[in-house]
């Protein structure tokens, strides 16, 4: 594991402290019972504190790093819309009053297979694609993937002409059609700009999960599990070597970074 | 080349009276008011104010924006007939076909800016380019188009640097060539939708933008000559009408194999089905504007025996109102059509997915998008007013001197 870990895993820089003297011991007993707090595991996937697994401000993302979500249908529950209620409080979307315009960087999607009638729900959002089509398209550049696989939109140089929201497959991305206010000092937005998901960029980098993920599992469904692709360790890679798991429209290539389990 | 080099007419032969000037400078003005007063409207209210939503993210201001600016390149043909296959009938016309050219790009790029989730940033995207991205790469073409055909155009109506002419004809034909495959490719290269994703669109743009930008001239230069009094020319009119039954003819097969080979791939059948008989809207933009009006009928109007200069121009406006039929159906058709995010499986959310998508434009898209047109009228007005644009037969006019 690379030195920003795998929330999903715990971590313990703590016990690297050991050779100190006596008048140390404390202080490390001390950051012992400070780090089995903060690797203290409420429900999978969600911590109560979680510091360890930061990256320093000062350090750019690592491209030894690919996150990643993978999304457990079978769990996932229709009805639920935790994780949406969620991202909006998060990222400042606030309520979708108006569905047609108001932005849903992630929603529930009621599936029925045709040939057996089968029903699903899961959640659709930017699947943050190896090759992203939004990236591939921006005329400015201003849709860009980061060194650690998560797609953004840059604000300050997204000109709003719409054109990755044309090329996403998912429909993943959103247009801010109107002025806001009582934003998340955060998560910046602007009328006349394009965004999506972020996967919470600002929590991963704080060493969180993203909110969705937090959300499904206090519901007790942890129907999203959250980590590095690249990590042969974390949970996520060893799930997705043990069951059969796929992505949206894998016809097309793009190695979206989240995958579904049991569609 | 001397021919290239516009005359020196008289100037009231070559100028539409003050009246009408002023009348027609009105006319312009008050659409660009307009359109004005709606881009302020979506400026300060947000994208909110249109009917335009996250589901059809470009509506009608796209669809007059994306036909002025393949029309202008098409209407550039016109003068590369003349400099670069060498046709005198054609190096006439070519001064309008250049200054035609620019005017109804300038329209379209307007428009397309003026519709801009932030075209206060117009900066950024000139300063700021991702060049595997087509709309940036269509960016640099557009630039370059305007630089490349405003020296050709002073190649050609000035005596002097005439010589050039023909060099920099070859270079703005190609150029045109290159810019209307990249706006073909603007949706060529989009390969989420059902609609678009096909090397098709490019040179189906191509021969698109012959019949527009043909369509387009054969208007103007009939204004031009009613304006002025004179008749046109009965040969030269009745090569442009077979030129543009031509090209109407190949927009037409072009748009037949489209949908046929739509038809041949399975996975593009429920697509093809909504175009064509369930869409709607579109199907009736389709069938009735794009093929009917935009297609059959001007065949007819320019094929059967007889055609004057009426019969052309009629045409003509039907090739225009089957263009902008044409751009409906390809972009906002395009995205009404829902994704298959999961095939195989019928789909349902908050978000309008598995669903045809609904489009209401508001007034103020149409008055945007009509902006455009009288942006690229009004520079026209002014230009033909100002210097000698008149296309002058020999024939016609004995102040013509053809020597090549």
């Amino acid at each position: 594991m690379n030195e920003r870990g795998d929330i999903g895993n715990n971590d313990n820089r703590g016990n690297n402290a050991r050779d100190g003297n006596n008048g140390r011991r404390g202080f490390i007993a001390a950051a012992a019972t400070l780090t089995t707090l903060a690797t203290l595991t409420l429900a999978p996937g969600i911590r109560l504190i979680q510091i360890a697994a930061a990256r320093p401000e000062e350090e750019a993302a690592s491209a030894a790093v690919r996150w990643g979500l993978l999304i457990d249908v079978t769990r996932c529950q229709t009805g639920c819309e935790d994780c949406v209620a969620a991202c909006g409080k998060e990222n400042g979307l606030g309520e979708v009053a108006r569905p047609r315009t108001d932005a849903q960087w992630i929603r529930k999607i009621d599936l029925k297979e045709h040939a057996t009638g089968r029903a699903l729900s899961l959640p659709m959002m930017c699947q943050h694609c190896a090759h992203p089509p939004c990236v591939d398209v921006c005329p400015t550049g201003a849709s860009f993937k980061r060194a650690d696989g998560i797609v953004l939109v840059d604000r300050h140089i997204c000109i709003g002409c719409r054109y990755c929201m044309m090329a996403c497959p998912y429909k993943a991305r959103s247009f801010v059609h109107e002025p806001h206010t009582d934003q998340n000092p955060e998560v910046p937005r602007g009328q006349g700009c394009v965004e999506g998901c972020t996967l919470c960029v600002h929590r991963i980098d704080r060493g969180e999960t993203p909110a969705c993920v937090a959300a499904c599992a206090a519901a007790g469904h942890a129907a999203m599990l959250f980590g590095d692709l690249n990590d042969p360790a974390s949970a996520i890679s060893q799930r997705i070597r043990e069951v059969r798991t796929t992505v949206a429209r894998a016809d097309l290539a793009l190695d979206p970074g989240v995958r579904y389990e049991g569609l | 080349m001397a021919a290239l080099s516009a005359p020196a007419a008289p100037p009231i032969e070559t100028r539409p009276r003050t009246g009408v000037f002023i009348g027609l400078l009105a006319a312009g003005g008050l659409f660009l008011l307009l359109a004005l007063a709606a881009f302020l409207h979506f400026e300060h209210s947000g994208h909110i104010a249109t009917g335009m939503d996250n589901q059809i993210v470009w509506g009608i201001p796209h669809v007059f924006a994306v036909f002025l600016v393949v029309a202008a390149s098409g209407v550039l043909n016109v003068a590369s007939i003349g400099s670069v296959f060498g046709k005198p009938d054609y190096k006439a016309r070519a001064p309008l076909s250049g200054l035609l050219a620019l005017t109804m790009m300038a329209g379209g790029l307007v428009v397309l800016a003026a519709d801009l989730g932030r075209p206060d940033r117009l900066l950024v995207a000139v300063t700021h380019f991702n060049f595997k991205s087509i709309f940036a790469l269509n960016m640099l073409f557009y630039s370059g188009f305007f630089a490349i055909v405003a020296a050709y155009l002073v190649t050609l109506m000035n005596r002097r640097l005439n010589p050039y002419a023909r060099a920099l004809g070859f270079l703005a034909f190609f150029w045109r060539l290159a810019l209307t495959t990249a706006t073909g490719s603007i949706f060529g290269f989009l390969i989420a939708r059902s609609a678009y994703g096909s090397a098709l669109m490019a040179p189906m743009f191509i021969i698109y933008s012959f019949a527009y930008g043909l369509a387009a001239f054969l208007i103007v230069q009939s204004a031009m000559y009613a304006w002025n009094g004179l008749a046109s020319n009965a040969r030269v009119l009745a090569r442009m009408k077979n030129l543009l039954a031509v090209f109407v003819g190949a927009a037409l097969y072009f748009t037949v194999v489209m949908h046929l080979t739509n038809l041949y791939f399975a996975k593009q059948i429920a697509y093809e089905r909504f175009l064509l008989l369930d869409g709607g809207v579109y199907t009736t933009a389709f069938w009735f504007g794009q093929i009917g009006l935009g297609g059959v009928l001007p065949l007819a109007l320019l094929l059967i025996p007889g055609a004057g200069q009426t019969r052309v121009v009629i045409a003509s406006a039907l090739v225009t109102l089957g263009g902008l039929a044409q751009m409906f159906v390809t972009i906002v058709g395009g995205q009404a059509f829902p994704l298959d995010l999961f095939p195989g499986h019928a789909v349902s959310s908050r978000f309008q997915d598995g669903i045809v998508n609904a489009y209401a434009p508001v007034p103020g898209e149409f008055a945007l998008g009509f902006g455009g047109f009288a942006f690229a009228f009004l520079i026209t007005v002014i230009a033909v007013r100002v210097l000698p644009f008149l296309p002058r037969d020999a024939a016609d006019a004995s102040a013509l001197k053809t020597t090549d």
